[in-house]
């Protein structure tokens, strides 16, 4: 059972009816027990950094997050900002993420000499996938993509943690994995038949 | 590699779907949800949906029905109509609801736009400009709200800028003179607002092929093409049909 950690910031019922059309099982919850049973977790997130990494915290479901996922190994999946909040920190503000994949969520910089692109990145963008993590986005399609909406983008200070990128004014991080833990930049909730590929590899694992 | 976006725009009023010709007489063409099913079908790159009576009523967005639209959709929905909040904009957005267009609301006061910058991130905030060409206003076209009926003392450009630095995250320029017409975009206005705009830009009015598509990507680059009557209705005697179609190399 995956639990879609609700703590005030995502858009939850998105994610939540693609898992239902998928028939996966899941749960939105804020509730402590409940979490502390679910196999695997979701961690939405959309607006900026420092809100959502201080909602998450006052939620109080940090602690036990800590648990389950870096002491019991569960997978957890983060989705766009909750992709943010698995690293140290952010440029967009002042707040020490999770620190669960080291690295730094940077603004994108525009290289001028390039054609242009505009911030912030938003459509539909090829990605290409890295060994030994390309197993995590089996029978998707790589050219196709998925659907971004984003100015920041995860820095990663581990080459290793690098799952996939993305090329906007140079070659983005777009996925990164760490052991039991996942961050997405794109939204899978919103990519067709490629995001419910990622969904069901999600809960394969 | 970045792709243009094409998206079909939907008008909503009385809980159904219209489609107008330059923003009058608008005729029935079906029901939200249903369309949302057969768009999910064709995978569209994203949907836009405006309630195009909220605004002139007064009145706030029918969340309940924002609500079912959400549930439905497994594609990028941008919703306009009627915000006027910030706190408006970011309960569309936890709906599940990716973008938010304001249009009167940020001409009448632009500090909105920060604010939903600040509530939802400068990405989701989009800011659309329904424009008439007019002989008399500096860059040539006048700005509109309340369904073309309220001609705003705005200057285009200046406009533009403004919006950008105040934090719109994407621009929609909506050609009132063009919409329903299905005679291509304006190209001259696409590519003046591309040369001022460092934003991610959308077009709305005129499509009538997937040629004029291709036009307005040739004209501006990558950018949001907006789909009204191309998409819903077929033939010419304009048959209700909704459909999706693109330029062949944004197929994949």
């Amino acid at each position: 059972m995956i639990g879609i950690i609700d703590y005030g910031s995502g858009n939850l019922s998105a994610i939540s009816t693609l898992l239902e059309k998928q028939k996966i099982d899941h749960v939105i919850t804020s509730d402590i027990e409940t979490l502390k049973v679910m196999d695997k977790y979701i961690l939405p997130g959309v607006g900026a950094f420092d809100p959502s990494m201080k909602t998450l915290r006052e939620s109080g479901l940090v602690d036990v997050l800590n648990v389950e996922v870096l002491e019991k190994k569960k997978p957890v999946l983060g989705i766009c900002v909750g992709m943010h909040l698995l690293a140290d920190g952010s440029e967009e503000g002042t707040v020490s993420g999770l620190g669960w994949i080291p690295g730094f969520v940077k603004k994108i910089q525009i290289d001028p000499t390039m054609p242009p692109p505009h911030l912030p990145h938003m459509g539909w963008n090829s990605i290409s996938t890295i060994s030994p993590h390309s197993e995590f986005f089996k029978d998707v399609d790589e050219k196709k993509g998925f659907y971004f909406l984003h100015s920041y983008y995860f820095s990663a200070e581990d080459s290793d943690t690098v799952a996939a990128t993305v090329e906007f004014s140079g070659k983005l991080t777009c996925g990164v994995v760490k052991e039991n833990i996942y961050g997405m930049q794109f939204h899978p909730e919103k990519s067709h038949q490629n995001g419910m590929m990622l969904f069901r590899n999600f809960e394969a694992l | 590699m970045l792709r243009s976006r094409i998206i079909p725009c939907l008008l909503m009023r009385k809980r159904g779907l219209v489609k107008t010709v330059q923003f009058k007489d608008g005729k029935y063409v079906g029901d939200p949800i249903n369309a949302v099913k057969i768009f999910n079908e064709k995978e569209v790159d994203e949907l836009t949906l405006l309630d195009i009576d909220a605004t002139a009523e007064g009145r706030e967005p029918d969340y309940k029905q924002l609500r079912d639209v959400a549930i439905e959709s497994r594609m990028p929905l941008c919703y306009g109509g009627g915000i006027t909040t910030a706190k408006q904009a970011s309960d569309i957005i936890s709906l599940g609801f990716e973008k938010i267009s304001i249009s009167a609301a940020a001409l009448q006061r632009p500090e909105l736009i920060k604010e939903m910058a600040e509530e939802v991130g400068r990405q989701s905030v989009v800011v659309t400009l329904d424009v008439k060409k007019s002989l008399f206003a500096g860059d040539g076209y006048s700005i509109f709200t309340h369904n073309g009926k309220r001609k705003t003392n705005q200057k285009l450009n200046e406009f533009i800028l403004k919006a950008e630095e105040y934090g719109a995250g994407e621009i929609v320029l909506n050609n009132i003179n063009l919409d329903g017409m299905m005679t291509g975009y304006d190209l001259k206005l696409a590519g003046n607002v591309r040369s001022i705009s460092k934003a991610p830009l959308t077009f709305i009015g005129g499509a009538g092929n997937v040629s004029d598509m291709e036009d307005l990507i040739q004209t501006v680059g990558i950018c949001g093409v907006g789909v009204g009557s191309f998409f819903v209705f077929k033939g010419r005697l304009k048959a209700v049909l909704i459909s999706y179609s693109k330029p062949e190399r944004l197929a994949f």
